[in-house]
């Protein structure tokens, strides 16, 4: 008697494991699937999207201006004072974006001026790689996206990127935007998740470039950094260009002409 | 065993009524966060871990450190442990429920934490730092009751718990090593990005966690009577001061390749941590230079014999849990977050609320480790296995 309760015991312990394993299996491969979402009829594709920001075509740091206002009214990134602010897309100066180029002797107007900082989009993300819940994750186009829905709110991934792209919504965004938000179509956040630039995933997925890239009038150029023929490619083929910490081996998709 | 928690002293009941009130406190600050965000704390866009974050890396510390009585007892079959180990390993407990707490105060979005488990990421750390402390919970859980049971009962714990004590041996370590692999595996943060990070945390671990234990058991000792025996005491703080030695050693290794090497990137934290940035000094830097000095001080007192075994030893205890705690649970974020990815300043310092929110924690884990150690004390009471 007690023997085959045993013996019972253990086939369903046995079985309960076997299912649950193969649920388990399932899932990861719902995870890996190809189109995760349907992409319009209109949609623009490429295998690595990258950008160059032709920085030489910028007189002034007024210039950027109207480019960030374009990026965070399209996202309704608010306006948070202080340190606990949120920005997609800013200036800072050469020193700080490049701290790894020591030459104290550059032309000075290259040391004076300003430059757009940005997601990377990095190829070897490693907010990608710190993330426990996989609210970071890499499209198969190259582009670094967030699931707002999923992240819980840890904070890895603003510790683990060298380029300080990422922004915590320490308070509630929706109380710093107006009534109603400069773009309906584009979902707020809610307190307590992570955000950053999304290299306008959902405007390409509808055939718009970046809303950076269409406000820059032909200076900040995006395409395809795997297809010869495109204009990155060609902008990076005929001109010198940086990018920012590569000795960090994360392959910044973001170049700068300078 | 349960039944030990009812009968005491009206000290006791006092104790658990004011940590109660202490938790309820705190508990509003919480609240508060929950409702204003994380906005409440000092934490920034540069700074974006702080006092909670770091709290939980020195408390993994401390659970881990219960190895330290566990090791030389069932590896080496030195029995004059056995008497404390129990109290080791409920502090462990103890510690680990503070970490796990540490971790929801931190997050945005307490609510949504099952989905490291619904989304398990092994590419994460975290994800396995979830596993190792969940795990070591159980192990201590386990192994604490089996043992204490059986110590009751006067008789030989059951065969199969030796297996999981050897588990949890090594568990300890990969507990606090997966814990310096969520800093040392991060390109960009400079002062994180160390091999030797694993090693520094068990070093320090393993001379702050028996320290803080010999200290409570000093306190107990004074409380109650129970005596861990002399000759336990007396190895247990030869351990503490080889620790000690060895994570004074590693740091200035440290200090060693950032200043020989001349990588600036390598010497900004170290440099802004003990004497600012720029002509920018700030309020972490008498701290750290405290702990410096207090270092030593415990070190002075620790080596020679005499000293050690002598009147200053809880001085020297409690100046070495000081010292760690601000190399560990101040210098060690701050130093990775400053300069920032900019090479800039962003300051931080922790808001009334937050340290309250913190406190809170440490009152629950006050509360775990109180009623648990009850228990204990009762056992050992009760079979006579209390003093000399």
């Amino acid at each position: 008697m007690n023997n085959s309760r045993r013996s019972f015991l253990k086939v369903a312990g046995l079985s309960v494991f076997a299912l649950s394993s193969g649920v388990a299996g399932l899932a990861n491969a719902a995870q890996v699937a190809p189109g995760r979402y349907e992409r319009g009829a209109n949609a623009l594709h490429a295998k690595r999207w990258a950008m160059v920001i032709d920085t030489r075509a910028f007189k002034s740091a007024e210039e950027y201006k109207p480019i960030i206002e374009a990026c965070h009214s399209f996202h309704n990134v608010p306006k948070i004072p202080g340190k606990q602010e949120v920005k997609w897309m800013w200036l800072d100066n050469y020193d700080h974006a490049f701290p790894d180029d020591l030459s104290e002797h550059q032309k000075p107007s290259l040391l004076q001026a300003q430059f757009p900082l940005l997601c990377n989009h990095c190829t070897n993300p490693p907010c990608v790689r710190v993330c426990p819940t996989q609210a970071t994750y890499k499209m198969e186009d190259g582009i670094v996206a967030m699931d707002y829905h999923r992240c819980i709110g840890c904070r890895f991934c603003m510790a683990g990127c060298p380029y300080g792209a990422r922004s915590f919504n320490f308070v509630d965004p929706r109380k710093y935007l107006s009534d109603p938000v400069p773009n309906p179509t584009f979902p707020t956040r809610m307190i307590g998740v992570v955000e950053k630039c999304t290299f306008c995933a959902e405007r390409l997925a509808v055939g718009k470039m970046p809303a950076c890239v269409e406000a820059s009038g032909g200076r900040i150029l995006f395409g395809d950094l795997d297809d010869p023929s495109s204009s990155v490619r060609k902008a990076l083929a005929d001109n010198f260009s940086i990018r920012r910490k590569p000795n960090l081996g994360t392959q910044p998709g973001v170049y700068y002409l300078i | 065993m349960l039944e030990k928690l009812l009968t005491g002293q009206k000290r006791y009941y006092a104790w658990l009524l004011f940590l109660l009130v202490v938790i309820a406190v705190c508990g509003i600050a919480y609240l508060q966060q929950l409702q204003e965000g994380l906005s409440i704390t000092g934490m920034s866009r540069d700074v974006s871990w702080g006092l909670y974050i770091s709290q939980f890396t020195y408390l993994v510390g401390v659970a881990a450190s219960a190895v330290m009585l566990v090791l030389p007892a069932y590896f080496h079959h030195y029995v004059k442990f056995k008497r404390m180990i129990i109290f080791g390993e409920f502090m462990a407990i103890s510690a680990v429920v503070m970490c796990a707490l540490f971790i929801v105060v931190d997050l945005g979005q307490p609510q949504r934490m099952l989905n490291v488990m619904l989304h398990p990421t092994p590419n994460s750390v975290m994800f396995y730092d979830m596993i190792v402390l969940v795990g070591y919970l159980c192990l201590n859980a386990i192994i604490g009751w089996v043992t204490l049971e059986a110590e009751r009962h006067n008789v030989m714990p059951p065969k199969w718990i030796k297996p999981l004590i050897y588990l949890s041996i090594l568990w300890a370590f990969s507990i606090h090593t997966v814990t310096a692999f969520l800093y040392a595996g991060i390109p960009g943060r400079h002062y994180w990005l160390t091999a030797i990070m694993a090693a520094r945390f068990l070093s320090s671990a393993f001379c702050s966690g028996p320290a803080i234990l010999l200290l409570l058991v000093f306190i107990v000792r004074r409380l109650t009577g129970f005596n861990p025996g002399k000759e336990a005491i007396k190895t247990l703080t030869t351990i503490i001061t080889y620790a000690m030695c060895i994570n004074v050693f590693f740091y200035l290794l440290e200090v060693f390749t950032a200043f020989y090497s001349g990588i600036p990137g390598h010497q900004h934290p170290l440099v802004f941590l003990f004497a600012g940035h720029e002509g920018h000094v700030s309020w972490v830097t008498s701290w750290m230079w405290a702990a410096v000095v207090m270092a030593a001080a415990s070190l002075i007192i620790l080596i020679p014999p005499t000293w050690r075994t002598g009147p200053l030893l809880p001085l020297a205890l409690v100046m070495l849990v000081a010292a760690s705690w601000i190399d560990k649970g101040l210098g060690l974020l701050i130093g990775g977050f400053t300069p920032n990815m900019f090479e800039t300043i962003t300051e931080y310092m922790p808001t009334g609320r937050e340290i309250m929110v913190a406190i809170g924690v440490y009152a629950v884990g006050a509360l775990v480790l109180s009623l648990l150690w009850k228990i204990a004390l009762g056992v050992k009471k009760e079979v006579g296995n209390f003093s000399d």
